[in-house]
C-alpha cells in the first residue's frame, strides 16, 4: 500500500511538472515578448497571446510539402515528446522527481538534442532552399554548442562528484557553498550562454526576424502550417522553460520541494515561475539592448563559453 | 494528443492538395480566430504607399500587435493575405501561389484603393487588374493610402478584440 501510494505521488508530480511547463512555455514567450514591446515604446500583445495563438493553430489545416516524407511530420512530435519527457524526470518543481535516479545531466542534454537534430532533419526534407540553409546553420551552432555543455556539466559534476541532475540540486541546497564555488559559477555561465544559443535568442539568432537571409531557427520552420506549427511553438517554449528551469534551480536551489506535500509542491511551483519569470524578463531586457551576432562571430562567444566551462572543470579538478 | 492525431502525422500524413476546384472554403470569423490573427504581406504592384501605412500601423504609434495581429515571414504560417496595389503581370502568378501556399481556413484582405480598382494605374500596360480580378477577396481597406487608424479598426474588426 505504501509501494502504490508512493508510485502514485511519483506519477502526479510528473504529470504536475509537465503541465506546468506546458503551460509555461507559451506564457514565458509572451511574457519575452511583452517586456520588449514595453521597452520599445509599444503597449504589445498580451502575455496570453501564445496561448491563442495555439488554440487557433491546433484547428487549422496543416500542409505537407509534396516530396516530404514521414521525417517532416515526426519532427514536431518527437521535439515535443523529448521535452515532456526530460521534464518529467527533472528537478524543476521537486527536488526529488519520479525516476530521479535515472535522470543524468547528459542523459537530458543529449535527449533534448534529439529534438533538435529531427527539427533539423525535417527542414532539410522539405527540399527548399531555407530549410536546408537554416538546417546547416542550427547544425553548426550545434556542434559549437555541445563540447560547452558537456564541459560545463563535467565541470559541475566533478564538484558535486555526481552527475545526477536532482543530486546536483540538493547538494546546492544542503550546501550553499557549493554553489559559491568558481566551479559552479563559471559553469552555469557558460550553461546560460548556451541556452541562448540552442533556444534561438539574441545574439546568436533573431526569433522576430522576417529576413530569411538572417534566419537560423525560423528558417528551418518556414514549411509548417496548423498543428505541426502549433507543436514546434509549444516545444521550443517548453524547452526554453526546461532549460531555464534547470539554470535557476542549480544556481538558486531554494524553493524547491525537497519532501513531499502538496504545501512543499506549491511553494516549489512558486518559486519556479518566479525565478524563471525572472531571467525570461532579464533576458529580454538584454535582447532590446543587443544586436544579432555576425554568423561568422558565433564560434568566438561560443568559444567563450567553451572556456569558461573548461576554467570552471580545472578549477574543480584542482581544488 | 489523441490516437488518430499521431497517425495523420507520423504515419500517414495528408499531402498538400494543389488544385482546391470549387471546394467550399471555410471562412475565419472573429468566433473562429480566437483573437489571433497571422497575416502575410504581398506586394502586388504597389507603389509603396500603403506599405509605409502598413508599417506605421505595426508601430510603436499605433502598434496593431496588441490586438492580437502579427505579421509573419511565411504564407504557411499565415491566416491573411494582404494584398496591396494592382496585380501586375508579373505578380499574378507569384500571389496565386502564396495563396495556394496557405492552410485553411484562410482570408483575403485587399488594402488601398489600387487593390480595390487598379486606381491611377488603372489600363496600364503592366497591370493584370485589381486583386478581385486574380483571386477572391474577402475584406477590403479602402483609402489612398489607408490611414492606420483604418487599417487598425478592420484588423481589430476581425480579431474581436
Amino acid at each position: 500500500m505504501n509501494g502504490l501510494t508512493h508510485v502514485l505521488t511519483q506519477v502526479l508530480v510528473a504529470l504536475f511538472q509537465v503541465a506546468a511547463v506546458a503551460v509555461g512555455g507559451p506564457l514565458l514567450l509572451g511574457l519575452m515578448r511583452k517586456v520588449r514591446s514595453r521597452l520599445e515604446g509599444r503597449a504589445g500583445a498580451p502575455i496570453h497571446q501564445p496561448l491563442l495563438d495555439l488554440r487557433k493553430l491546433f484547428a487549422k489545416q496543416r500542409m505537407r510539402p509534396r516530396d516530404s516524407s514521414w521525417v517532416f511530420g515526426a519532427g514536431p512530435v518527437v521535439l515535443v515528446a523529448t521535452v515532456v519527457a526530460v521534464t518529467a524526470v527533472s528537478p524543476l518543481v521537486s527536488a526529488s522527481p519520479p525516476l530521479g535516479q535515472s535522470s543524468d545531466f547528459f542523459a537530458v542534454v543529449f535527449v533534448l538534442l534529439l529534438g533538435s537534430v529531427l527539427l533539423a532533419l525535417s527542414a532539410l526534407d522539405t527540399g527548399t532552399a531555407f530549410g536546408g540553409m537554416g538546417s546547416s546553420r542550427s547544425m553548426t551552432i550545434g556542434a559549437l554548442c555541445e563540447p560547452a555543455l558537456l564541459v560545463a556539466i563535467l565541470a559541475m559534476a566533478i564538484a558535486a562528484r555526481t552527475s545526477n541532475l536532482p543530486a546536483l540540486v540538493r547538494v546546492g541546497i544542503s550546501h550553499p557553498a557549493v554553489i559559491a564555488s568558481p566551479a559552479r559559477i563559471l559553469a552555469l555561465a557558460s550553461f546560460l550562454v548556451v541556452i541562448l544559443a540552442e533556444s534561438g535568442r539574441l545574439p546568436v539568432d533573431n526569433p522576430s526576424t522576417h529576413l530569411e537571409l538572417t534566419m537560423i531557427h525560423e528558417a528551418m520552420v518556414l514549411e509548417y502550417s496548423g498543428a505541426d506549427l502549433g507543436l514546434i511553438i509549444l516545444g521550443e517554449s517548453m524547452r526554453l522553460v526546461f532549460l531555464l528551469g534547470l539554470f535557476v534551480n542549480l544556481f538558486v536551489p531554494w524553493g524547491v520541494a525537497d519532501r513531499p506535500g502538496v504545501l512543499f509542491v506549491g511553494l516549489g511551483l512558486l518559486a519556479l515561475v518566479a525565478k524563471v519569470c525572472a531571467v525570461g524578463a532579464t533576458i529580454a531586457v538584454f535582447e532590446v539592448f543587443t544586436a544579432k551576432l555576425r554568423l561568422f562571430r558565433l564560434p568566438e562567444l561560443l568559444a567563450g563559453g567553451f572556456v569558461l566551462a573548461l576554467l570552471g572543470a580545472l578549477t574543480a579538478v584542482v581544488r | 494528443m489523441s490516437f488518430r492525431f499521431l497517425y495523420q502525422t507520423v504515419v500517414h500524413p495528408r499531402k498538400v492538395v494543389k488544385d482546391l476546384g470549387d471546394a467550399p472554403t471555410p471562412q475565419y470569423t472573429a468566433a473562429t480566430l480566437h483573437g489571433s490573427l497571422q497575416i502575410r504581406h504581398v506586394d502586388a504592384g504597389s507603389c509603396n504607399g500603403c506599405e509605409l501605412e502598413v508599417t506605421s500601423a505595426f508601430a510603436p504609434v499605433y502598434d496593431a500587435e496588441r490586438f492580437g495581429v502579427r505579421l509573419v515571414a511565411s504564407p504557411r504560417h499565415a491566416d491573411a493575405l494582404l494584398v496591396t496595389g494592382p496585380v501586375t503581370k508579373n505578380m499574378v502568378e507569384p500571389l496565386r501561389k502564396t495563396l495556394e501556399a496557405m492552410p485553411e481556413p484562410r482570408l483575403v484582405i485587399s488594402l488601398g484603393d489600387c487593390a480595390h480598382n487598379c486606381g491611377i494605374f488603372n489600363g496600364a500596360y503592366g497591370v493584370e487588374g485589381s486583386v478581385s480580378d486574380v483571386v477572391n477577396v474577402d475584406v477590403h481597406i479602402a483609402g489612398c493610402p489607408p490611414r492606420p487608424e483604418v487599417i487598425v479598426e478592420t484588423l481589430r474588426g476581425l480579431t474581436g478584440r
